[in-house]
């Protein structure tokens, strides 16, 4: 094992990397996974991007219109819809990621029906954020 | 970190088109060649196969291809019924036995290309020695302690049924071929083939090794870059789901602390 656990070993030679990414069908399952990837991270930039809103807002004037300036631009809206929308989905992909941690929901119906919904409860909780957002 | 564009030696060029013939129902064939001896890149050559001329399975075109136009052709196969896993390989985007994948279940062109994210030893034949040597180090046989018996080790029924859904994997390597964390971690990650063998003598009664065997999984690499994805329960052409068996030993990771 040890020179397999290491990359060295592993090719012989000049051989080619078959391809990968480039030609294997996407599947709703990776897809979904690597969206709850992307909104992680999109997630972590958001919560800065409030924690920075919330500690200027404590600081004073100046440093709150800086970030408040940013964050009411058209492109600081853009942010922020990406960033609801990004934390309803995370949210719902989660509760699937609980449900496979306890050991349900690892039949291929079942991957593709909780998927589905997952899909549909965040896109439904983000449009319901942004009308109670919207109304106030 | 991940790659996820190809090496420069990998990236896949113009190849040859073979002439058409004439048939009743031609069908193209695009498949991933690579010639060792050359120095080339891998390119995709296009080949047509009449389907009334041939037999039903992707595997019957890719052998007529190779008695019939281009005997340099490569691929492995054995018992062309599903129960060897020598001729796994991606078709049409995803990975299956060429054997059991019916050429009507295609529409449109058929690519044809090795298992992804594999060093290619030629065409289609990928090097299996790392997945091989995988499984090896999960330690796939019976561990004991106690006296060995005079007769067999006993077994019931009951505890026998464990076993299904996880004894019949041959080992083909679709499933650890389509996973996403294999293709970006696979020098560590073990990957769903090697841990669905790696739980298969978790779950057997009789094996006495169980608490070593967790802890020799017990690694933010071997076991726990799966994700879930579920990408290899998806692509299993013995409809197997190495994700569960995955989920079962974190499972039992969980439940030995308690």
């Amino acid at each position: 094992m040890s020179n397999t656990e290491h990359g060295a070993a592993i090719n012989r030679g000049n051989r080619p990397l078959s391809p990968h990414l480039q030609v294997y069908k996407p599947q709703i399952t990776s897809v979904m996974s690597v969206f709850h990837r992307i909104t992680g991270v999109g997630n972590s930039i958001g919560a800065i991007l409030i924690a920075w809103w919330f500690i200027a807002a404590a600081s004073g004037p100046g440093q709150f219109d800086f970030i408040n300036g940013f964050l009411t631009s058209w492109f600081g809206h853009l942010l922020l819809l990406g960033f609801t929308f990004s934390v309803c989905y995370h949210l719902c992909n989660g509760i699937r990621h609980l449900l496979w941690d306890a050991g349900y929901n690892f039949g291929l119906d079942a991957v593709r029906t909780s998927g589905l919904v997952a899909l549909a409860a965040a896109g439904l909780m983000g449009v319901g954020l942004l009308i109670v957002g919207w109304m106030n | 970190m991940a790659q996820f564009t190809l090496p420069k030696n990998s990236q896949i060029v113009q190849g040859k088109t073979w002439p058409k013939g004439s048939g009743e129902s031609m069908k193209a064939f695009k498949v991933y060649r690579w010639n060792p001896d050359t120095g080339e890149n891998p390119r995709i050559d296009t080949y047509y196969i009449d389907t009334k001329d041939c037999g039903p399975m992707v595997l019957d075109a890719i052998i007529k291809i190779k008695n019939e136009i281009d005997p340099t052709l490569t691929f492995r196969r054995s018992c062309r019924e599903g129960i060897c896993g020598s001729c796994a390989m991606n078709i049409d985007g995803t990975n299956t036995l060429a054997c059991t994948k019916g050429i009507a279940e295609v529409s449109g062109d058929v690519r044809i290309y090795p298992l992804p994210h594999m060093p290619v030893v030629k065409d289609l034949v990928p090097d299996l020695t790392h997945f091989y040597a995988q499984h090896a180090s999960i330690k796939p046989w019976l561990e004991t302690d106690s006296a060995t018996p005079t007769k067999e080790w006993k077994q019931s029924p009951e505890d026998r049924e464990q076993l299904d859904g996880l004894y019949e994997c041959i080992l083909c390597a679709c499933c650890s071929t389509s996973c996403p964390s294999y293709w970006w971690n696979g020098d560590r990650y073990l990957g769903p083939a090697a841990l669905l063998q790696a739980y298969r003598w978790l779950a057997d009664s009789r094996d006495e090794a169980r608490g070593e065997r967790l802890d020799d999984l017990e690694d933010p690499f071997r076991l726990y870059r799966c994700h879930t994805i579920m990408n290899c329960a998806k692509t299993c052409p013995k409809g197997l789901n190495p994700a569960k068996a995955i989920g079962s030993i974190k499972k039992m990771m969980v439940e030995r602390q308690m």
